[in-house]
């Protein structure tokens, strides 16, 4: 003490981050939400040369799998290294057996870990401890923090004690809760953390490390006679922990002022009801408790910060003696056991007390889970944890926060219930993540936090990758803030979409006599005839000040585009009074000067302006006394979706899915397909607009399609009689079908308005310059019109499969997508491969999807782009995991298989009663082609009709697998982070297992979906992050790899360079009875790239000979001919040529320039020697390929 | 034979010069041009609004989709977003330097006036021998004056000045109403040189998709009569050397401008079509001249065919001057 404290406004990662950083010597990592930003960061740190408190540059090395992060951990520790790691969830899982390792050779380290839920019924990116407990029985000592500051507390405490003990530590905080949370904290000092952790204790860890130099075996294999008492040797170094984090915590109160313990107590000191926890949930508990005992309630809190070791005997001297009932909150579940683990373990600790006569009375313990997967704990749910303890009978075991109207455990609660402190005011913010909300309430936080507020910011984003919407939620003040739970009643509302008004959590955040600042394009005395009736009705009821100002107008004016941000900055802070006026103008234009200074004056200047216009725009809104309004908000899904969809789907859409209760919901995680469809999101101003008068019909633009929102239909002409008068269409260009008709549907509130088509398209208007057959046009006219003739389009009849020439771009045009709609990124470079898949093999494909960005946009709730056709079917989707697709869709493939071996069986022991004619004719059938597969599927229907005469079991037995002889098309699909490297070996494994799997590697050259890390699919000289100065090692030949059997299809395809390749080996490799594997370029926005460039760009990585097309064909092989086809042209553009009009390249090109440059070079070279290799591989005669052994299957 | 030139206070070894081309945009670049045998090197432009343009393109590309899910709030390093810094421009004529022997000079094209006077210092701190301001207007609206136009730019001159100690020449647009008077002020505001002419950038049309497109083409032999006409006429009341830009194919043509009054001649689209060696051609076949004519320095020809000073009509007519523009007026504009 004695020193000024520095404050900083970071979120709970940095705090980790930083000292976890400055204590280290390594760091071994692997992305995974919500701890990516830890390893970042310190990635950031090590490239920028900052040192730990040691005086050297810790090491940060990305590896291919968490497993392979906790060995590289492992080895760092035995080689001396002071070494740490960052993760979460299905990552700490993959941690484990290293954990056990780690722990057995009493090693000292720490993990940090944002504690997240694990995938069960589902996958879940947010927080709660079902990792942390996963790891509990590892020898792994665990402290929780619960909140930003003891986050940077503990991380130094769990360093400390680690050395100290030689017990390994996990630190954990709660996911996104505490990891993504702003709030103003005291940092610790060099000085504080090398006062913690005393050099002479690293060098003893040092001293016990593999040496040479005196060498001894660690590791070793031992037997019955040894094992179990080696085991017991580590007791002792247990025992110590809980001393040894006191002394760590005690010193760090000696520096700091702040005061923990093991196991804390808060409340009246003669309690009868108390409440246990860990995690952020205790900070909220602590401030419940407070208020109650404020209002004479004899309650109490005890917070776990030390789980393991278990301290029982500072967890029983924390509960008062006084007390009569104990609720455990555990924020986990353990389906099927007596209760969960904290709850057991209090429940032991104070029983065996009991017993053994320490404790005279015995309290009631109840156990309940609250906070999975971030679900809020609020002081409402924490006050009715304290009241159920008051009742009765209390319920023994209990759920906090749901509806569990299934098993009836959910407790009541008061939702209105407020404890916090008057002086802090709170602020939610409504907008998109396109609009720079997010930032700039970074910015105001920054802002405030400088004048010596302070400040908490918490951001709550959606399921989408395109128009998503953000929730920031906001809270200032003269003291600490403590309260880890969303903003209810908040003083301020910023409402910055006019269109998202509606939904309904915006005015129920809304605090009595709130203001609300909405963006919108109407002026004080126009805008109140224009909101919903359930708008008008709050704002009266609420007695909401209302402001408004034309942000996009103004935006558009000074140069902004659609960053409204800085315009609703400005607003909010000459409105909310957190500050002067003009105190506040100034610090946010000097915040402007410094934060854009680097983007040039312009863009400085044109925020400057932002800030004064903005103010000049700003209109109070005089509001009426009642409401007026005839208008209601548009209900989310249409009146004719399913049920499940209008109560389920709808509830979610709105953002009220936590008021739905248990048994709404789907029990093993199965969900309806084709939900996307009843979405209507609307996201973009500009959609796309068909010219059917210059239409070549080419189907271009259709097959680029991202979203699936331009379909094609041919039909007859009679048909349009029956048309709205605004649908469009053109007679068929094609010989032989006459009077027929030809009609392109844009479906306008799905597009995301990427332009893509445009670019696809090949007609250039003569008469309009720019003019395609295909354009972007105001979604307002085109909209309106667009849904009667979609609904005309869709009644109008599909064109038959086996018609359909399936061998041109032209001809997939007519194929029905069954994956549409998705929330992918705008202008995606993934999804028309998917969308591609779906209309070729849809109808009979298993998907197993690796974790991923195709995972979320293909099964991120809500809704579900992946569709079934008119007749029901449609593909089959399932997420195991990251690290073991390729084995889940193997899986997929043996269980197709036996059942397809168990119909033929069954089938042929049928063959009298179905009769031989069609049974023959259905074992023999060949399935390649559609209309063979038409014809198959028609016996199937005919068998099955006969099958329901017969009542006998191998009857009903084949029944069950009779779908089987309809040639099943298994896929395994995913991106390069698991095909390259964490499901590499696993992928190896089964190429190499002859079977007939189809992989499909969507390759953006970097882990998309966790923000653009590198992979080993990364190119030469790109950056990414963890390849912050360009990457220097080659990007991996899968290709070449798989080539290797002989036995595995391989493509390598870039469906904007040619599509009509792609369809050929999307074909080729279904068909082929084996293993296939496409590699598919995917642009995308990690790329660093205007996604409407994006065919371009694949255009230019295949003629610049970076992306050689290519297919292997093993048949090739066999009938004697080369089956390595080059499929593109010799490169004829420089590798700059594609490279600079990417950032991940430019921008080292600007920053590095050397380095660049050198790269460039190298990364030339390589391409050059790469297509030397292929050609030569194209001129080789069959017998220098390797030769497919397998028999026919 | 001496071909000693001297320019904006360098000595040079010859009158040829390369211009400020995309010969020049790498040290390998510069390095053949050197080699080639050019007296001096003109670097590539530097210029702001390209910078402008990229930082602003750089930091929206870094920024789109951050912010936006809660798995991926960035998709970039934090130092993948942009700046503004010339970084490679300032190695570009640190390398230069170190490499040749001979001069290398910046061009500098900037977009706001403390830019214009922040870049020189860079480009000299990083060694350039002198700057060469590339100024000229982009079209602006009818309601803008000309003399706005010339009084920024002899602004910016002014505080490129005062922000360096190198040699500044001005190379400029032929576009002035009066160019021998603007000629005079720059001068005036202490132009180390002037380099006759900048080439106005026009895009052209592509008939066939209907768009504009690019249109720096290589200069054409003919082009070089204007700048020719313009040093003549200006060197004799010039006290700065001029540098003759533009239209210098063979060595007939360099011998022109120098006969014109010329202190130098650039050359860039020969160098461009024919490659750096090119130079090697034009100067030898201006010592063959020189020889045939029995020259032993180019300073005994050099603006021989200048204009006579200003004021002495007589000797102007007497030069053939008035008859050759009048006869060149008359074939130009026919019966208009």
């Amino acid at each position: 003490m004695g020193r000024e404290p520095t404050r900083a406004t970071i979120d709970g990662n940095e705090a980790a981050a930083s000292v976890a950083y400055r204590l280290n010597e390594v760091c071994c990592i692997y992305p995974i939400t919500p701890s990516s930003p830890m390893a970042e960061l310190a990635d950031e740190w090590s490239a920028k040369g900052r040192p730990n408190v040691f005086g050297a540059v810790p090491a940060v090395i990305e590896m291919q799998s968490e497993g392979g992060a906790a060995g590289a951990l492992h080895g760092a520790l035995q080689g001396g290294a002071l070494a740490t790691t960052f993760t979460a969830s299905q990552g700490l899982l993959l941690m484990v057996p290293n954990m056990y390792k780690i722990a057995g050779e009493l090693t000292p380290a720490v993990m940090h870990v944002a504690a997240r839920s694990l995938a069960a019924q589902g996958l879940s990116i947010f927080g709660d401890h079902q990792d942390v407990m996963a790891v509990r029985q590892t020898g792994f000592a665990l402290l929780g923090s619960s909140s930003v500051q003891e986050a940077h507390d503990m991380a130094a405490v769990a360093q400390a004690a680690t050395l100290a003990s030689r017990v390994p530590f996990v630190h954990f905080f709660d996911g996104f809760r505490t990891s993504h949370e702003l709030n103003t904290i005291e940092l610790l000092s060099d000085d504080d953390l090398r006062a913690l952790v005393p050099a002479e204790l690293v060098r003893a860890h040092r001293a016990r490390a593999l040496s040479p130099e005196h060498p001894f075996v660690r590791g070793t294999a031992q037997n019955p006679d040894v094992y179990f008492q080696a085991r017991e040797t580590v007791n002792p170094y247990y025992a110590r922990v809980p001393s040894l984090v006191e002394e760590a915590m005690a010193l760090l109160d000696q520096r700091t002022g702040r005061r923990y313990h093991v196991v804390d107590y808060a409340g009246h000191p003669g309690a009868e009801r108390v409440v246990v926890a860990m995690g952020s949930g205790a900070e909220t508990l602590r401030a419940t408790v407070a208020h109650l005992v404020a209002q004479g309630e004899r309650v109490g809190v005890v917070t776990v910060r030390l789980y393991r070791p278990f301290p029982a005997q500072a967890l029983v001297e924390a509960i008062p003696a006084t007390v009569r009932s104990v609720a455990v909150l555990d924020r986990t579940k353990e389906p099927g056991s007596f209760g969960e683990p904290l709850f057991l373990d209090v429940l032991a600790a104070l029983s065996q007390a009991h017993g053994a006569g320490e404790r005279p009375e015995m309290p009631e313990v109840t156990g309940g889970r609250y906070g999975l997967s971030s679900k809020e704990l609020t002081p409402g749910m924490a006050a009715g944890a304290l009241a159920e303890l008051a009742r009765d009978k209390p319920k023994r075991r209990f759920t906090l926060g749901i509806d569990d109207d299934v098993s009836g455990t959910s407790i009541d609660y008061d939702p209105e219930l407020d404890i916090e402190p008057p002086g802090t005011k709170r602020a939610v913010f409504f907008g998109l993540g396109a609009d720079g909300t997010v930032g700039a309430n970074k910015n105001t936080i920054k802002i405030l936090g400088a004048e010596g507020l302070y400040a908490q910011g918490y951001f709550v984003y959606d399921s989408k990758k395109s128009g998503s919407q953000t929730v920031s939620h906001l809270r200032f003040g003269r003291e600490p803030i403590t309260a880890p739970y969303l903003v209810s009643q908040a003083g301020f509302v910023g409402c910055h979409q006019f269109g998202l008004l509606d939904r309904p959590e915006v005015l129920e955040r809304a605090a009595h006599g709130a203001t609300l600042l909405l963006n919108c394009p109407y002026g004080p005395d126009e805008v109140w005839a224009t909101l919903s009736r359930p708008v008008q009705e709050e704002i009266v009821r609420k007695k909401i000040e209302l402001y408004v100002v034309d942000a996009n107008r103004v935006a558009r004016d000074v140069g902004l585009g659609q960053r409204v941000n800085t315009v609703l900055q400005a607003c909010f802070f000459a409105i909310s009074a957190v500050l002067e006026r003009e105190q506040a103008v100034r610090h946010m234009k000097e915040a402007i000067t410094k934060t854009y200074a680097r983007r040039g004056p312009r863009v400085v200047e044109a925020n400057l302006a932002a800030v004064d216009r903005a103010l000049e725009g700003l209109a109070r809104v005089q509001v009426p006394a009642e409401a007026s309004s005839e208008r209601l908000p548009r209900p989310p899904v249409p009146a004719d979706a399913p049920e499940f969809v209008r109560t389920v789907t709808a509830a979610m859409m709105l953002g009220v899915g936590d008021r739905l209760p248990v048994s709404a919901l789907p029990d093993d995680g199965t969900w309806p397909s084709g939900t996307t469809a009843y979405e209507k999101r609307n996201v973009s101003d500009l959609v796309a607009d068909w010219s059917p008068e210059l239409c070549i019909q080419c189907g271009n633009c259709s097959f680029v399609c991202p979203h699936a929102v331009i379909r094609s239909k041919y039909y007859p002409s009679s048909a349009l009689a029956q048309a709205p008068a605004t649908f469009a269409s053109a007679p068929l260009r094609s010989r032989g079908l006459p009077g027929t008709a030809y009609s392109l549907q844009v479906y306008a509130e799905d597009c995301t308005g990427c332009g893509l088509c445009v670019e696809a398209c090949p007609v250039s208007d003569p008469k309009v310059p720019g003019r395609k057959a295909i354009n972007l046009a105001e979604a307002a006219t085109v909209v309106g019109p667009g849904r009667a003739n979609i609904a005309f389009f869709e009644s109008l009849p599909a064109p038959e499969r086996p018609r359909v020439d399936f061998g041109t771009v032209r001809g997939t045009q007519f194929l029905e997508p069954l994956f549409e709609f998705s929330g992918a990124c705008s202008g995606c470079g993934e999804t028309p491969y998917l969308k591609l898949l779906s209309q070729l093999f849809g109808d009979r494909a298993v998907i197993a999807n690796a974790t991923g960005c195709s995972s979320i946009y293909g099964g991120n709730l809500p809704t579900t782009p992946w569709a079934k056709n008119a007749e029901g079917r449609g593909p089959a989707w399932s997420n195991s995991l990251f690290e073991d697709n390729a084995e889940f869709g193997l899986g997929m493939r043996l269980a197709a298989d036996h059942h397809l071996g168990l119909a033929r069986q069954r089938l042929r022991e049928l063959r009298d009663e179905l009769g031989a004619e069609l049974v023959d004719a259905a074992l023999g059938a060949p399935q390649r082609s559609e209309s063979e597969l038409a014809a198959q599927r028609a016996r199937l229907g005919e068998l099955r009709r006969r099958l329901a005469d017969l009542d006998a079991p191998v009857a009903r037995d084949l029944n069950s697998v009779l779908d089987h002889l309809l040639r099943r098309s298994v896929w395994i699909v995913g991106g390069d982070g698991w095909a390259y490297d964490i499901g590499a070996g696993g992928l190896d494994h089964v190429l190499a297992s002859g079977r007939d799997v189809n992989v499909l590697v969507m390759d953006t050259e970097v882990y998309s979906n966790t923000g653009g890390q590198m992979s080993k699919a990364t190119p030469l000289g790109a950056v990414a992050k963890f390849a912050a100065a360009g990457k220097t090692v080659e990007k991996k030949d899968l290709a070449l790899q798989a080539i290797a059997y002989g036995s595995v299809y391989v493509a390598r395809v870039a469906l904007g360079a040619d599509p009509e390749q792609t369809l050929r080996a999307f074909r080729e490799a279904e068909v082929y009875d084996g293993p296939s594997l496409i590699i598919a370029y995917s642009h995308c926005i990690a790329h660093g790239i205007d996604m409407r460039s994006g065919l371009d760009q694949q255009y230019r990585a295949v003629a610049s000979g970076y992306w050689p097309l290519l297919r292997y064909d093993p048949v090739l092989r066999a009938a004697g001919d080369n089956p390595f086809l080059l499929d593109s042209p010799r490169p004829r553009l420089a590798l700059a040529e594609y490279t600079t009009r990417e950032l991940r390249y430019a921008s080292l090109a600007r920053t590095e320039p050397d380095e660049a440059e050198r790269l460039a070079a190298l990364a030339q070279e390589a391409v050059d020697l790469r297509w030397r290799t292929y050609e030569e591989m194209a001129t080789r005669p069959a017998a220098r390929f390797p030769a497919d052994a397998r028999k026919e299957s | 034979m001496d071909l000693a030139t001297d320019y904006m206070g360098l000595s040079l070894r010859s009158p040829l010069v390369a211009s400020a081309s995309p010969a020049s945009y790498t040290l390998d670049g510069v390095q053949r041009l050197a080699d080639g045998g050019v007296a001096a090197i003109v670097l590539h432009s530097l210029f702001e609004e390209d910078l402008l343009e990229q930082a602003e393109r750089h930091s929206a590309l870094a920024e789109a989709g951050s912010e936006s899910f809660a798995e991926s709030l960035s998709y970039f390093p934090e130092t993948a977003g942009a700046d503004v810094e010339p970084r490679r421009y300032l190695k570009l004529v640190e390398r230069s330097v170190a490499a040749v022997q001979v001069p290398v000079i910046a061009s500098l094209n900037g977009a706001s006036p403390g830019s214009w006077a922040r870049y020189a210092r860079q480009i000299q701190e990083a060694g350039a021998a002198g700057v060469e301001l590339n100024l000229y207007s982009s079209p602006v609206g009818p309601a803008t004056p000309g003399r706005w136009l010339e009084d920024a730019h002899l602004d910016v001159l002014g505080l490129v000045k005062a922000a360096v100690d190198v040699p500044v020449a001005v190379k400029m647009s032929p576009c002035y109403s009066s160019v021998a008077e603007m000629a005079t002020r720059f001068i005036e505001a202490g132009a180390d040189a002037l380099v006759l002419f900048s080439r106005f950038v026009q895009p052209d049309i592509d008939p066939e998709t209907l768009a504009l497109v690019p249109g720096v083409g290589l200069s054409a032999p003919t082009e070089g009569r204007l700048p020719r006409t313009w040093v003549a006429l200006l060197r004799p009341g010039a006290r700065v050397p001029l540098a003759l830009s533009t239209g210098t194919h063979s060595p007939e043509d360099l011998v022109k401008g120098l006969l014109a009054g010329a202190d130098v001649v650039m050359s860039t689209s020969a160098l461009l079509r024919h490659g750096p060696q090119y130079a090697a051609v034009l100067l030898d076949g201006l010592q063959a001249w020189m020889e045939g004519k029995g020259y032993d320095s180019v300073s005994q020809f050099r603006g021989l065919l200048a204009a006579p000073a200003d004021g002495d009509a007589r000797a102007r007519e007497r030069a053939g001057y008035v008859d050759a523009l009048r006869a060149a007026n008359a074939h130009q504009a026919g019966s208009w």
